[in-house]
Order: C-alpha cells, then sequence, then structure tokens
C-alpha cells in the first residue's frame, strides 16, 4: 500500500475517486482496478475499514430477510454468490456455515413462512422451512421452547475489516492509489473536474467521483452540491464470548425480525469465539461509540431465549457500531446524482451491506459506464492476492521450513492468538501502522491479555520499522495516542 | 528441529523456573530451562523496586537482584537454558477483562498496570499524565508511586472490593505517602473518551450495585488495570491437566504432581503468590519432587485436602501423611485473632492462631511428623481446613 | 515552639496494619493503637524522619537496553527525595554496567549509595 505523504499540496490526478475505505468503497475500487483507469480511493481515518465497516455482524446473509421490491435485496443475493470465488482470490477467513431464524412460538412460526416464500421469491439458493426435529438437529443447543424455523445453508461469517483488507490490498496492488487521513472538507468544478481538498491541504483531481463514506455520505454528497439527505446513525451494541464458551452454536442464529431491525443474533465468528448482539438504536451523534451497562442484560436476555447456555462469564469484550441508516425506507441508494455532475451517490449502505457489497463494485462500475466513463478491461489485472503465512498454521515441523526463510517467524509476539514477529512486520509494510490497523490485520492484541503482553513489542515493531517516533504511535489514528513522554 | 534429552524439563524462567531447575541439578539429574523471551528473570526483570529476597537471600533486593542472585545459581548449577524459546503460553496474567467489557468508548490511553510497568521501567516511555488505577493489587499499587516519582499525578485507585487488593505496606508507601486516595467498594462504571481517555466516571457500590447518584467523575489521560494476576495455562490445559476453577492453576497432589504423572506445576502458574520469594520455595519443594518421582519415591498413601469455611483454596491440594509439608492458603474473610482450624473426620487435629489474616496475604502453614501422628485415618478421610 | 504535630499512621511492619496516632507530649514521643513493640519503634522513626528506599532508573547510551534498574543501598529522608529523583533521571550511564556497582556514592553524606540492580552488557 501506498506509504503515508502528507504533504501540503500533495496532488494526486485521477479518473476516479472513491470517498471512503470501507466495505462498499473497496468492493467498488476493486472492481474498477481491472479496467484502465487511474482510480483513488480516500479515506478520512488512519487506515481502511475504521468506520462502519470495522464494527458489525460480520454475516453473509441468506437472502430471505428483505422484500424483492428492494435494490439491497438483489444486490444481496448477487453478492452473496460472489463470496466464494472471492475467497479463492483474496483467502480471508469465511464460512459458509449457514443460517437459522428460531420461531419460539406459532405466531412467529408463521412468519417464518413468509421469511422462507420471501426467500424463494428473491431466488435465495437452498432454504427450508424446518420442523422442531429438524431444528434440533441442526443446532442441538437450541432453547427447548423452539417450535421451528427457517434454514438458509448459503449464509455464513466472515471478519469484516479482514475482507476489507484484503480487497483494498487486492486493489492496491492493481494500481489503485489510497490515500488514508484525507477528510475532505471541500471540492469544486475546474473545467471537466472535480477538485477534491482534504483537511491538511492535499488535493485530488478526479473526472469522477463516487460517494461511499458511510456515514458521512450525506455530508459529502452537500460537499459535492449533490442531492441533501440525511444519515441516520443506528447504534448497535455486541458482547463477545470467549471461545472457552459452551454457547457456540453450529450455525448463526437469528431470532424473528421484528419491524426495525433483524433483531439480536447468537454469531459463532470465523475466528471461534461467539457474538452475541446487535442492539438497535436510532441516535444522533455519527461518533458515539459507547456501550451501556443495561444493554449487556438486554442482549444476554434476548440470547439465552436461543441458546440458554450463552452466559455473562465468558463475556470477554463490549464494543458498538453504527449503521449509515437512509430512512424512512431503509433501502440502499446507488445512483447517479441528478445534480452534480459525473457523481454516484453510494449511500444507505447498512445491512446487508456486507453481503451486497461486492456487487454493489459491479452495480457502481456500470452505472459508471452509464456516465459515460470509459472503462476498458486491463490485461494485467491479477486477481490473486498471495496467502501471508500465519505460524499458528504450522506444525513444529513445518514451521522449521518458514524459519529457515525468515528467522522472524519463530519469534511470537502475541502469546494469545500466537502471531510472530514476521506476521506484524508484514502488517506493518502492508501500511498498517497504528495498533488496532495491526490488530485488525493480524489478530494480535485481540486474545484474552487484549495486548497487555505484546502491545508495547507491537509499538517497537512500528517505529523499527517506518522510523515513527514513540508519540506518533496511535491506536488508530488522530489523536489516539499511545505514549505521552520519555524518560 | 534438534532433539534433547533431559530428566526435568522446566517451562519458565522467572523465579519459580530457576529455583526449582536448580534443586533438581543440586540432586545431580539433568535440566533444562526454556524461557520464552531473550533472557531469564522473566517479570522480575521489569519489577525494580525493592521488598524481593528476604526469605530467600535474607537481604532486601529489587527485582532484577534477586533474579539475577537465581541466575548466578542456575550457571553455578549448569543448568542448560534455551532462551527466546516458545513451549507455549504457560504464565500468569493480568485480567483486565471486566474492564475492556465495561460501558463508555475504547479510547487509547488503557493499560494494565504490568504493561506500564514495562514500558517506564523497561523501554523507558510514560503512558500518561493524569492516572487512574483501577484495582489495588500490588503491581497497581507499586505504579502508583511509580507515575508519581516520573512527574505523572495519580489522581486514585479505584477497588470493587471493601478491603485492598495489595499488602499494607504498599498501600502506606505507594498512595498515602503520596495522598492517593484509595476508593474501596467503588467500581470504574464508565470511561469515556473519545481519541485518548478523557474521563471516567466511578460508582460507590451500595448493596453490591454502582450508586448513580453517588457517582463521580474523574478527569484523567490514562487508565492502569490491576485487578489481580490470574494464572494462565494453556498449556497445561491442552496436556490434558485438570485445573482448578478457583486458582485457574493445575490441581496438584502432595508431591505438586498435575493429573497428569510427570508434570509438576508451581510457582504463579499453579495459584497466585504474593511474594517471589515464596513461589521460589515452592518450587524448590517441587523439584525435589520431581527427582523423587524420577527416582521412584512416590508417596504410599495421599489425604485429599478440602477448603473449608472462610477458606478460597488450600494448595497443594492432597498431604501425605507420612511426610507431611508445606501448604499455602488464602482466606476469604478479613480478622484479626483468627483461628487456624484442621480436621479430619470432623475431630479437630490442629488449630494455630492467626494474628491476622486477610485474602490479599497468603497464609502458610507447615505440618510436622509430630502433627499427624495421632490422626486416625479412614480410606475416604479428608483433610478439612477452616479459618475462624 | 509550635504545638506539637499529630500524626496519624498506619504500621508496616507486619500484615496486621495497625492505625497509631503518634504525638509528642514533654519531651517524649507517645505512640498510641500499636498492638506491638515493633510498633513503637517504627511509629518512633516515622514521627521523628520518615525514611524511604528510592528505586528508579537512569538511562543508558544503549538501545536495547535504555533504562539502569538503581536502588538506594538503604532508606533516605523522605524530604530528599525528590531532588535525588531529578539527579537520577539527569544521568546517562555508558554500558557495560555490573550489579552492585556505585553510581553515586554517599548521596549528600547520609552515607547511602545509589547502586545498579542489573548487569547489562556494552554495545556489541
Amino acid at each position: 500500500m501506498q506509504s503515508k505523504s502528507n504533504a501540503v499540496g500533495d496532488r494526486t490526478k485521477v479518473d476516479i475517486a472513491i470517498i471512503g475505505a470501507g466495505i462498499s468503497g473497496a468492493c467498488i475500487a476493486r472492481q474498477l482496478s481491472a479496467y484502465e483507469a487511474e482510480v483513488a480511493l480516500i479515506e478520512k481515518e488512519a487506515d481502511v475499514s475504521f468506520g462502519v465497516s470495522k464494527a458489525n455482524s460480520g454475516i453473509i446473509h441468506g437472502g430471505f430477510h428483505h422484500s424483492p421490491k428492494y435494490l439491497k435485496t438483489q444486490l444481496e443475493i448477487r453478492g452473496n454468490l460472489m463470496y466464494d470465488r472471492l475467497q479463492r482470490e483474496l483467502d480471508f477467513p469465511f464460512s459458509r456455515c449457514g443460517i437459522l431464524v428460531v420461531a419460539l412460538n406459532d405466531e412467529e412460526m408463521k412468519y417464518i413462512g413468509h421469511l422462507y416464500n420471501q426467500g424463494v421469491e428473491n431466488g435465495a439458493i437452498g432454504i427450508e422451512m424446518c420442523s422442531r426435529e429438524r431444528m434440533f438437529e441442526l443446532e442441538p443447543k437450541l432453547e427447548s421452547d423452539c417450535v421451528g424455523g427457517l434454514h438458509a445453508p448459503g449464509g455464513g461469517v466472515i471478519e469484516p475489516y479482514r475482507f476489507v483488507f484484503s480487497v483494498v490490498e487486492s486493489a492496491v496492488k492493481n494500481g489503485v492509489h489510497l490515500l488514508r487521513e484525507f477528510e475532505v472538507v471541500k471540492a469544486e468544478r475546474s473545467g471537466e473536474k472535480h477538485i477534491v481538498h482534504a483537511a491538511d491541504g492535499r488535493v485530488v483531481e478526479a473526472r469522477y467521483v463516487v460517494n461511499a463514506a458511510g456515514l458521512f455520505a450525506d455530508k459529502i454528497s452537500s460537499i459535492f452540491g449533490a442531492e441533501e439527505f440525511q444519515i441516520t446513525p443506528r447504534k448497535g451494541e455486541y458482547y463477545l464470548l470467549d471461545r472457552k464458551t459452551k454457547a457456540c452454536p453450529n450455525r448463526v442464529l437469528f431470532p424473528v425480525p421484528t419491524k426495525v431491525s433483524k433483531g439480536m443474533l447468537v454469531i459463532p465468528t470465523v475466528e471461534g469465539t461467539v457474538l452475541i448482539g446487535p442492539t438497535a438504536e436510532e441516535i444522533e451523534d455519527k461518533t458515539d461509540l459507547s456501550t451501556n451497562a443495561d444493554k449487556l442484560s438486554q442482549i444476554l436476555d434476548q440470547a439465552r431465549k436461543m441458546v440458554p447456555s450463552v452466559s455473562q462469564t465468558d463475556v470477554i469484550a463490549a464494543f458498538s457500531g453504527l449503521r449509515p441508516a437512509l430512512l424512512p425506507e431503509g433501502d440502499f441508494y446507488i445512483d447517479i446524482s441528478e445534480k452534480a455532475p459525473n457523481f454516484i451517490q453510494v449511500a444507505g449502505i447498512q445491512s446487508p451491506g456486507l453481503t451486497a457489497a461486492p456487487a454493489i463494485g459491479e452495480y457502481v462500475k456500470d452505472l459508471l459506464k452509464k456516465a459515460g466513463c470509459r472503462l476498458t478491461e486491463k490485461p494485467d489485472y491479477d486477481p490473486i492476492v498471495k496467502k501471508l503465512p500465519r505460524i499458528r498454521d504450522y506444525s513444529p515441523f513445518e514451521a522449521d521450513e518458514l524459519l529457515k526463510k525468515d528467522a522472524a517467524y519463530g519469534n511470537l509476539i502475541c502469546r494469545c492468538e500466537k502471531i510472530s514477529e514476521a506476521e506484524i512486520v508484514a502488517a506493518i509494510h502492508a501500511g498498517h501502522t497504528t495498533l488496532d490497523g495491526v490488530k485488525y490485520f493480524t489478530r494480535a492484541q485481540m486474545g484474552r491479555c487484549q495486548g497487555g503482553f505484546c502491545s508495547y513489542k507491537i509499538i517497537k515493531l512500528i517505529m523499527r520499522e517506518t522510523g515513527m517516533e514513540y508519540d506518533q504511535i496511535t491506536k488508530n489514528g488522530r489523536e489516539s495516542v499511545v505514549l505521552t513522554g520519555r524518560l | 528441529m534438534q532433539e534433547r534429552t533431559y530428566d526435568v524439563a522446566v517451562i519458565g524462567g522467572g523465579a519459580a523456573g530457576m529455583a526449582a531447575a536448580v534443586e533438581v541439578r543440586r540432586q545431580g539429574l539433568s535440566c533444562a530451562i526454556v524461557e520464552r523471551e531473550n533472557q531469564l528473570g522473566g517479570i522480575l526483570m521489569q519489577c525494580i523496586h525493592n521488598g524481593f529476597g528476604v526469605q530467600e537471600f535474607k537481604q532486601e533486593l529489587s527485582g532484577p537482584e534477586f533474579a539475577e542472585e537465581f541466575m548466578d545459581l542456575v550457571a553455578d548449577a549448569n543448568t542448560d537454558v534455551f532462551l527466546s524459546t516458545t513451549v507455549d503460553s504457560i504464565e500468569e496474567s493480568e485480567h483486565g477483562k471486566e474492564l475492556f467489557c465495561s460501558p463508555g468508548t475504547r479510547p487509547a490511553g488503557v493499560f494494565t498496570a504490568g504493561l506500564a510497568q514495562r514500558l517506564v521501567n523497561v523501554e523507558g516511555y510514560i503512558p500518561g499524565k493524569n492516572v487512574v488505577i483501577v484495582g489495588s493489587g500490588d503491581i497497581g499499587l507499586i505504579m502508583a508511586r511509580r507515575m508519581t516519582w516520573v512527574g505523572a499525578k495519580v489522581h486514585g485507585v479505584v477497588e470493587i472490593q471493601p478491603y485492598p487488593a495489595g499488602l499494607t505496606r504498599n498501600i502506606v508507601q505507594c498512595l498515602n505517602d503520596f495522598k492517593i486516595p484509595l476508593y474501596l467498594s467503588h467500581v470504574v462504571s464508565r470511561i469515556d473518551g473519545q481519541n485518548r481517555v478523557e474521563k471516567v466516571t466511578v460508582s460507590p457500590l451500595v448493596n453490591g450495585i454502582p450508586d448513580e447518584e453517588q457517582s463521580f467523575e474523574i478527569p484523567c489521560d490514562t487508565l492502569l488495570l490491576s485487578v489481580g494476576l490470574v494464572p494462565e495455562n494453556e498449556l497445561s490445559e491442552n496436556a490434558g491437566v485438570d485445573i482448578s476453577p478457583i486458582t485457574s492453576g493445575a490441581v496438584v497432589d502432595s508431591t505438586m504432581m498435575t493429573s497428569i504423572p510427570g508434570i509438576f506445576s508451581c510457582g504463579n502458574v499453579l495459584h497466585v503468590h504474593d511474594l517471589a520469594d515464596y513461589a521460589a520455595e515452592e518450587a524448590r519443594r517441587t523439584g525435589a519432587y520431581a527427582v523423587a518421582w524420577i527416582q521412584n519415591k512416590k508417596p504410599n498413601r495421599q489425604v485429599r485436602i478440602k477448603a473449608g469455611a472462610n477458606v478460597r483454596y488450600v494448595s497443594p491440594g492432597m498431604i501425605n501423611p507420612e511426610s507431611p509439608d508445606k501448604m499455602y492458603l488464602r482466606t476469604l474473610i478479613v480478622k484479626n485473632n483468627a483461628q487456624l482450624v484442621m480436621k479430619v473426620n470432623n475431630t479437630i487435629v490442629k488449630e494455630k492462631k492467626l494474628s491476622h489474616v486477610q485474602p490479599s496475604e497468603m497464609v502458610s502453614v507447615k505440618l510436622t511428623p509430630k502433627d499427624v501422628e495421632n490422626w486416625t485415618l479412614e480410606p475416604d478421610s479428608i483433610l478439612e481446613v477452616s479459618v475462624q | 515552639m509550635s504545638a506539637a504535630e499529630t500524626k496519624e499512621m498506619i504500621c508496616i511492619s507486619c500484615p496486621i496494619g495497625c492505625r497509631m496516632t503518634v504525638y509528642e507530649e514533654n519531651g517524649s514521643i507517645v505512640v498510641k493503637g500499636n498492638k506491638c513493640g515493633r510498633g513503637k519503634v517504627y511509629g518512633e522513626e516515622e514521627y521523628l524522619a520518615p525514611k524511604r528506599m528510592v528505586t528508579c532508573t537512569v538511562a543508558t547510551d544503549s538501545e536495547e537496553f535504555p533504562r539502569l534498574p538503581v536502588r538506594t543501598t538503604a532508606s533516605i529522608p523522605k524530604e530528599t527525595i525528590d531532588e535525588l529523583l531529578q539527579e537520577l533521571y539527569s544521568m546517562k550511564i555508558t554500558l557495560p554496567v555490573k550489579r552492585g556497582s556505585s553510581l553515586i556514592e554517599n548521596y549528600h553524606d547520609t552515607g547511602v549509595d545509589i547502586i545498579a540492580t542489573m548487569t547489562l552488557p556494552g554495545r556489541a
């Protein structure tokens, strides 16, 4: 990835600028990197996926939750099918473990019928309505009150930030310019071009602009003089359960949804932990990622309605995320702007945004063509991102071979997750130079000790590899400095 | 891969590991220490404060000095040492999980006290300027003084229990000397801060529940967590060793042997000790037991020890009535003039006056052959240890 | 002479931690609240001239081992600690150094030395 060069007056000239390096922006950038076009991917945070994409359920949805009338439904179905190939190309953690919707009474079972019909109409593959017996066969940990449910075998789980990292890595490998800590504050037209200004003085010139700014898509739209709309942050709090929990289900468990949300889930993550949540609360402040004591018991109660063995003592972390909702419909808004020239809106990408993201990439590529952007395929496009070795996947005998190539694989930095120095150095070289960036890329600091043993080692590695000073090391960019002084 | 064969392999080169290895070598068996870091000493190397060695070396030393005394013994005993060699995780770790789950945001500026100690004492970095310490464990108290001495302001120590978790002398020398308030029966009920910690909300516990009305805020940029150590036993667990849910360490018999023959456990990976001196003492006994096991000297009979009233745990969990040895226990209560009572088959077999007990102070009891002379042992007899 | 000060303190001679009141009366020191003789001795010393051990680190010329841990060989008067700390923070030691070697001898005529508490190797 591009090294940091935040000098005032830095000017990047491209055909297409994508604002926002979350899941949508990343997939759009990678899609466009297959064509002969200069593309800039612009992110206001210190690393990609540090916004909405960092904290969500990480679910690849099964295509039955929404009515076929919505754009998001079509993209969900299409996106879901694209994931197998993406995983072969990019090798991110992904498991098509399947989804169960759990009905606890006959009333709820009626709604299961509705979901089933909707799923069939949408074209969701393989979904089935299940009797009580079938449900227990699929998931023995269920609450005994379960009367039946829905099984969507095509659903699954991924690590959302890891997915974004892989997609962006692939895009950058194919020529996309990644600009981090580039907060768009002003835009103007100059001839056929958009001149996009960052808070720190950098400038991007682009013929086309894609607005994939997540929570701030409304603000970006307004800066470019495009449509006026409002993104409402809807907060979701989550709790993470330790790998040792006895409450880990085989499949993602959904309750029967309500009008406002899909409800609180019990999610077996790709890494073996269990995620419970989220809540759904419309708030005002787009930076409010706080968690609240009263929500934990609420989430535990809901989760226990499906899996009674969920226990508070297994909770190892709490976090919250914000979904960028475009109310009242809640559908995606992906279209060519009618007000601003050569400006594509990609707004309101809440659930099932992660599932739909690969399809959003294709869809936006087609919109750009429709808007007059010439895109011809690149002969040397390489979709493959090579997997980095992880020492914990190796037996001691295999590790010997790896160590001969690079002894740094033998130096374990993170004990809990078993991450070696070589893996952390690879993350830093890939541009992840904050503690959270390294964490999301490698999983170092994500285990039981939450960085208690390894974070000082990671700080030293970042300093060694980048030449940064101790007071430039942050948790996640901006003012989140870790060390305040030196003896 | 290289293959080496030793009579005893010691995993971990801290105080306990070195003491065990020295004992094995003293008795003439071969022994190797496998240590993950690039030097022996473990956590002692960042414990620059004094208070070590009074039992072991009859003088008051700092952590590094205590460690180096043992390193000299290890070298004198011709013990093989493999540094920078990871077997797997086996250690004690400070657990901060409660706080990582506490309400509020997840800004920069939250450290375990052990990490802060490493940053300041070894690396020479200062983690923050305005500090609140959560939990009154010894490392947290020591760090209150250390942070003050490097120019930071420590605004308070918040302890959920009605009594401190650390040693009294640390309360006096590390808090009272600097007029740092200790909030007992209080919790940090919320952390706020967009990028870096900006403030915490501290609430008194009323009937076990944080009282919102009496809550107050402390502006700060740093939180140090010192809510106590827990043994980390992934290696033992993976080996299939039985783990005690109370201590989080292995269950060991009267010879410090785990449920898997040939695997012994001692030091802070067995249960958390107040002093490195105690860990070393326990480890020396363990080394001797390992040697005895190799020489096929095994106890004829072992009696299970049960933690009775007001006792959290007793370690080890068994006693050999033919050769009784030392045991450590922790109480559940704070009390002056307490009485330790040992019963076999509901008959009192030994009583001992304890001038003061509190959960943070480990109690050691040594039984002599005379003590066990008159025991009448049935096949299912249990030694029950309680404190009144 | 102003009225003698009364000091509240916790004895650290043993884990009991007696809360003691110490004051001066008719030219002698009175210790109250102690349960044993050690408490009386501690109370008197703490009343007249409280002393503490100081443990700290000093800078080195090494990047690998940037700090050398040090301590006083005995307790020093509490009021002199800040000055000592400032002095220690302004020092820079050239490695190698052996544990026990004196960095400052007879600090301010107190008879107390400042010694290294770790052996650190020189630059390779």
